[in-house]
């Protein structure tokens, strides 16, 4: 299934509670080398053919527009995978 | 005075907010997501939930719905506008109000009777309260952290923006301890703690007087039914 993949993440430097929140558990067990964790979100969108240069850039659009709020996230990748 | 109460997958405090409005005095119209016509409402109110089950971020759907584009037409025409909880998000969502909503610092869902600070006495839903009122309405959100770029708070703060403070305690980490915000003509007001549960004698917070008499939220809707009559 040919896909676009959008990639999104809390801003750097806002805090990310759920990140936080693994990062400690980790810690927990004994992961001292990790030193924090940040949590994102993976998109796929699905074409029935292998998307065209125009299909990318309106992923890229969808992604800036809705699948993203620049106020608090920021889109890191937006690729084709086929 | 007809108010819109807009209903979407997922929300939950649509009765109370119609309930709200009848105890003011106000006549309620139903709206529903799919359906862009806006009945011809005097006011509408987006309440509070968990709108199509707060996928991608919340309010980030609603926004996209049929009746939003409506309301959003008609907010930019002057038509007022109150998001409450979820629907505060739903207006950040749909660029009626700067900024954005995150997960409570402390990760945790809090629920409790917040004391507020009215900021500001100027739009549809504030009148009837007076500048710097102390009020106490519930909250409830895992999700009401407000945040905005610095620039973005200058202007909310230079321009008398925000309209509702949190007082004594800041529940989940908002900036400023923002609790609400008003648009630029006031018409479009949303805040994260809940007034339509703070409006019948017996169902409302605690007050010194006596156990779940707080009415404060009535007030919110007797201001917009005040501003539709007289405009």
């Amino acid at each position: 299934m040919p896909k676009i993949i959008v990639e999104v993440m809390p801003k750097a430097d806002l805090l990310d509670p759920a990140g936080k929140a693994v990062a400690n558990a980790l810690q927990r067990k004994g992961n001292a080398e990790i030193t924090n964790v940040r949590i994102g979100k993976r998109i796929e969108l699905h074409y029935a053919n292998t998307p065209t240069d125009a299909d990318l850039q309106a992923a890229k659009q969808i992604a800036a527009d809705f699948l993203s709020n620049g106020v608090i996230e920021d889109v890191v990748n937006v690729i084709v995978e086929n | 005075m007809k108010i819109g109460v807009v209903t979407f997958p997922g929300t939950l405090d649509d009765r109370d907010a119609a309930r709200a409005v009848r105890l003011a005095g106000g006549e309620v119209v139903k709206l529903w997501h799919a359906d862009a016509d806006l009945h011809i409402v005097d006011a509408v109110v987006l309440p509070g939930g968990f709108s199509f089950g707060d996928y991608l971020r919340c309010g980030a759907i609603a926004a996209q719905a049929p009746v939003m584009e409506s309301i959003i037409d008609a907010a930019n025409g002057g038509l007022p506008v109150l998001g409450i909880c979820n629907g505060f998000q739903v207006l950040v969502e749909s660029h009626l109000l700067p900024g954005g909503l995150i997960r409570n610092e402390n990760q945790h869902f809090i629920c409790r009777d917040q004391k507020l600070i009215v900021e500001n006495v100027d739009t549809a839903w504030t009148n009837g309260f007076k500048l710097g009122q102390e009020i106490t309405i519930p909250l409830k959100n895992g999700e009401g952290g407000y945040i905005a770029d610095e620039e973005t708070l200058k202007s909310l703060e230079g321009d008398g923006l925000i309209a509702f403070r949190y007082s004594e305690v800041n529940p989940n980490g908002s900036v400023n301890d923002i609790a609400g915000l008003r648009n630029e003509r006031g018409n479009v007001v949303g805040l994260m703690p809940h007034p339509e549960h703070a409006v019948e004698p017996g169902f409302g917070p605690d007050t010194p007087l006596a156990m779940r008499s707080g009415v404060d939220g009535l007030t919110f809707f007797t201001s917009v039914l005040n501003q539709v009559v007289n405009s």
